[in-house]
């Protein structure tokens, strides 16, 4: 027995470093990488680079002014549209959802993810750019909001579901009804999880170019309205990192960290406002 | 769903303390020239090569005509096409010349005029080889094709005395995302290589016999720096910007041209009889001593009738300028300008345009 | 192990007779009002499916009447002499995509068991946020970072290893560039395993604490714990995080064809350059100007597509059986 006692114990401390070693393998990489962005980047990062247009080739100073804008009205017409469709259709799969439609609609959304973001582009294209005529913000936050669909579907239920049963039982034991109890316990008991899952949906669409190119399409002037093509960090990114030219490449690595850095902005406000809200449920 | 709506609202709150957020330096940006009410937007889109240089025009245009606000996007030269055929864009760009076949397919009406020129050239990464090679056109094509190998093949070797080439397999390298680069080298190739011609054609993406695809410039001068024993070839100005180390090459009349402003312009001079009749002339293997071999022009796509009379008149005029004025912009950018007499026929047409 | 905590909740059918009644009960409770509301939202997903695919397939009748099935399995690629073939694409983006999830998920579900059950939390929270900020760095980064950095590491020191040590199978043999289906799938790995750390941290965070003290009550270890209780409570979340990067996976564009060699060729090592489906309409789509060449690569987002089903298919199955196993042996 004992015998067998020093095997257990041997295997759970070797069990668990293999597990920090695979955190530490992961974490370095990820730092490598945020660390070559700040290096890459942070010296190219003014106040002129946040406040201006983009100049010209060959001209000195020159921002990206409107390419900030122009990503977070992208963003804001993506959480607006993708957002609600993803949490309430993960109510669904979760709380509300039969057998085999719930498969379906789960089976989807995750073909949905798997669609390239150039393919996502060339749809956003034929549905919204060719009836308008000409392309706009619109066009690009719609294909933006299409992609957050899936992730924020997938993670939505899988927090729903992960909601301890007594929560449930207790909720409906007190005679609440079936939507109270998912609005007033399950949901916010699971919010933390579910907001993880936005937030990391919209970062993730935050960096995308393709289904940009097609549809909110670019702009080196200021773009009024949702209804004109705008500016955006990531085509900004894209064209700058493929232009022969040193001084664009250094902007497009300033513009990668400034990207990050307005990611980690909205997380953090987010998380700051969430957990003032809604208390751990653990 | 009091809560549900409570949760709702944060997010969207949170999505707005982005914008919030990323617009506060906007309320104080100063402006450089704020817009007139009245500005005039004209979209365009297309090729990637000249984004550059059409940037720096249509913003110094900009300067001169602050009611005017020209938006070019590099989304590439197909896409460009595409677009022009969709009415999304005012007007289009395209590093290769529309045929009229394509013209009608597409039932497109448009003038070409060309507007810079650029140039393709090998480069190469050889442990130990420091010399900048001469390569022949049959040197090129065979390594192409996949049927010279090693680096020390007679074929290689015969033009660089003094050079001691290691005997290793050579790995090419392309592009692997469609270009006017390739389409630029793929047609050079096909006018030395019969078999080249035959066998693989010239276009955007051709189906390559040999070779690793880099994306874009960076991808294929990334590939060779990384990798011993490697050819790629990349533009002109991405070469001069980024010091890599290019080879001379061949011309018709045998003379080894290294890449230069001056050889490029040189190659388009010699075609400028033939584009009286037709600016839609490829200019690889040009005559002329002084000729680099592998060059191209790329082209603007104005369609023949803009209906809006403000848009037609600006980008009449943005073309006058650009062929004049303009050209002075286009070489501390490391393009060729466009030679004198190719300037002359271009005022021409848009005179009869008007 | 005990049920899923779900199976309890599953919507009870009232007889038909009383249908109507229950449901006028259920409209006046406001439940079937929630039900209809949230139904509607998830219809909407299948329907936008729906209608991707629709747009897909209308846009690519050319090919589909030139080629036929003949598309499927023909090795070629070529836009000049306009001979299109999917083969190749679809032979890279499977392989990459499951070497990737091969190295990715032990990875990202040990780092994710470690940063909820042995880091302290706050440590846990803060290293977390760094994870999730890296989903939002444009693949176009990622991609740059890969060609000058992973890539001459691939060729200098990870093939070399790989084929002294395991140089007898097929998969590490041949010349060694660094470019290729290997380096496209390490760059796969970085790319979907914040995905995979930050969902399965938040699920097994999740995992009530009494499943846990009652585990360590009965004399089991901490790794015991987790691994036959904290790890099987949790594991659809944990699935679905592998779901989520696995779509990913498919679909990633930019970095990948940086660094996979893209060459339409079959070839059974890992060092060999390759080519996926994401990559070539990539590559091509914004410079192709023919008709049939233009729908040729629609039609491939078409087979990515009709790929993902069958992969998604696999895999569900592979987890079902896994499960079932899991299951038998407690």
């Amino acid at each position: 027995m004992s015998y067998r006692l020093v095997w257990r114990k041997a295997v759970n401390v070797v069990m668990l470093s293999l597990t920090g070693l695979c955190a530490l393998t992961s974490l370095s990489v990820l730092f490598f990488i945020l660390g070559y962005l700040i290096w890459k980047g942070g010296s190219h990062l003014s106040w002129s680079f946040l406040t201006h247009l983009p100049a010209p080739v060959g001209e000195e100073g020159g921002g990206m002014a409107n390419a900030i804008v122009g990503s977070g009205k992208l963003l804001l017409i993506a959480a607006l549209t993708g957002i609600p469709v993803g949490f309430l259709g993960g109510v669904y799969l979760a709380e509300f959802g039969g057998k085999t439609f719930s498969f379906l609609v789960r089976y989807t959304a995750d073909l949905l993810n798997g669609v390239p973001s150039i393919v996502m582009g060339i749809f956003a294209y034929t549905i919204v750019v060719m009836p308008m005529g000409h392309f706009s913000a619109l066009a690009g936050g719609l294909a933006l909001g299409v992609m957050l669909i899936p992730i924020v579907v997938r993670s939505t239920e899988e927090f729903l579901r992960a909601v301890p049963i007594t929560l449930r039982e207790g909720a409906l034991a007190l005679g609440a009804t079936k939507w109270r109890a998912v609005a007033t316990v399950i949901v916010p008991a699971a919010f933390q999880g579910i907001a993880t899952g936005m937030l990391l949906s919209l970062a993730r669409v935050a960096g995308e170019t393709a289904p940009l190119l097609f549809t909110s399409f670019s702009n080196q002037f200021w773009s009024s309205g949702f209804n004109q093509p705008t500016a955006s960090l990531p085509v900004m990114i894209y064209t700058y990192a493929i232009s022969p030219y040193d001084d664009w490449h250094r902007q497009a690595w300033a513009a990668g960290l400034l990207l990050l850095a307005l990611v980690l902005m909205a997380n953090v406000g987010a998380r700051l406002l969430l957990s003032r809200r809604v208390a751990t449920p653990r | 769903m009091k809560k549900a709506a409570v949760v709702l609202g944060l997010l969207v709150l949170a999505a707005g303390l982005m914008v919030t957020r990323t617009s506060a330096p906007s309320a104080a940006a100063p402006t450089p020239v704020p817009p007139p009410a009245d500005a005039l937007l004209i979209n365009a889109a297309g090729a990637t090569f000249p984004y550059p240089i059409y940037s720096k025009w249509f913003d110094a245009y900009h300067k001169m005509h602050p009611d005017i606000q020209i938006n070019y996007q590099s989304i590439g030269s197909g896409g460009g096409i595409q677009q022009l055929h969709a009415g999304t864009v005012d007007f289009g760009a395209s590093d290769m010349p529309l045929k009229d076949e394509m013209l009608s397919q597409l039932n497109l009406h448009v003038f070409q005029f060309p507007t810079v020129l650029g140039a393709v050239m090998p480069t190469y990464n050889i442990p130990g080889v420091n010399a900048e090679l001469n390569f022949t056109p049959q040197a090129l094509a065979g390594i192409y094709l996949g049927k010279i190998t090693k680096w020390n093949d007679p074929e290689i070797t015969k033009p660089n005395p003094g050079v001691s080439f290691p005997g290793n397999d050579i790995v090419v390298v392309h592009r692997s995302d469609g270009s006017g680069t390739t389409f630029v080298w793929t047609d050079y190739l096909s006018k030395v290589s019969p078999e080249w011609k035959s066998r693989v054609g010239s276009n955007t993406s051709v189906n390559w016999p040999v070779g690793l695809g880099g994306k874009g410039n960076e991808g294929v001068a990334g590939i060779v720096k990384q990798t011993p024993d490697s050819i790629g070839y990349v533009e002109l100005i991405y070469a001069l910007q980024n010091h890599l180390p290019y080879g001379r090459v061949q011309n018709s009349s045998g003379k080894f041209i290294k890449a230069s402003l001056t050889t490029v312009t040189a190659a388009a001079a010699g075609a400028a009889a033939q584009m009286q009749k037709d600016v839609r002339v490829s200019i690889t293997d040009a005559p002329g001593a002084n000729a680099f071999p592998i060059c191209s022009f790329t082209y603007l796509l104005i369609p023949t009738n803009i209906p809006d009379a403000r848009k037609d008149k600006a980008i009449k005029d943005f073309l006058h300028w650009m062929m004049t004025d303009g050209q002075n912009m286009v070489e501390a950018l490391n393009y060729a300008r466009l030679p004198k007499p190719v300037v002359a026929i271009e005022e021409k047409s848009l005179s009869q345009v008007q | 192990m005990a049920s899923l905590p779900i199976a309890v909740e599953r919507r009870s059918r009232p007889p038909s007779r009383g249908r109507v009644r229950a449901f006028v009960a259920g409209l006046r409770s406001g439940d079937e009002i929630a039900h209809l509301i949230t139904l509607m939202f998830a219809a909407s997903i299948f329907l936008i499916t729906a209608l991707l695919v629709f747009e897909l397939w209308r846009n690519s009748a050319l090919p589909r009447e030139h080629f036929g099935w003949r598309f499927l399995w023909t090795r070629v690629w070529d836009p000049v002499f306009e001979n299109f073939g999917a083969l190749p694409f679809i032979y890279g983006t499977v392989v990459t995509s499951s070497v990737a999830l091969l190295l990715a998920v032990p990875l990202g579900v040990g780092a994710a068991i470690f940063l909820a059950e042995l880091a302290p939390r706050r440590i846990s929270n803060g290293l977390t946020f760094l994870i999730e900020l890296l989903a939002a760095i444009p693949s176009v980064i990622i991609g740059v970072l890969g060609i000058f950095i992973l890539v001459p590491v691939v060729r200098t020191t990870v093939e070399p290893f790989l084929k002294k040590t395991l140089g007898f199978l097929p998969l590490f043999q041949g010349p060694m560039f660094g470019i290729g289906l290997l380096a496209a799938s390490l760059v796969l790995t970085i790319m979907v395993v914040p995905f995979i750390i930050s969902i399965s941290r938040e699920v097994l965070l999740a995992v009530p604490v009494e499943q846990r003290e009652a585990a360590l009550a009965l004399g089991a270890t901490k790794w015991e714990t987790t691994w036959k209780v904290v790890v099987p409570y949790a594991r659809t979340g944990i699935f679905s995080s592998v779901f989520l990067a696995l779509a990913r996976a498919l679909g990633e564009t930019m970095a990948v064809t940086m660094v996979i060699g893209n060459d339409p060729k079959i070839n059974a090592s890992l060092f060999a350059p390759g080519y996926s489906i994401a990559a070539v309409i990539a590559n091509e789509f914004t410079e192709a100007t023919g008709r049939l060449y233009l729908q040729s690569l629609i039609e491939l987002g078409l087979v990515l597509f009709v790929v993902t089903i069958i992969i998604n298919g696999l895999a569900r199955l592979l987890i079902l059986t896994t499960t079932r196993r899991a299951t038998a042996h407690p």
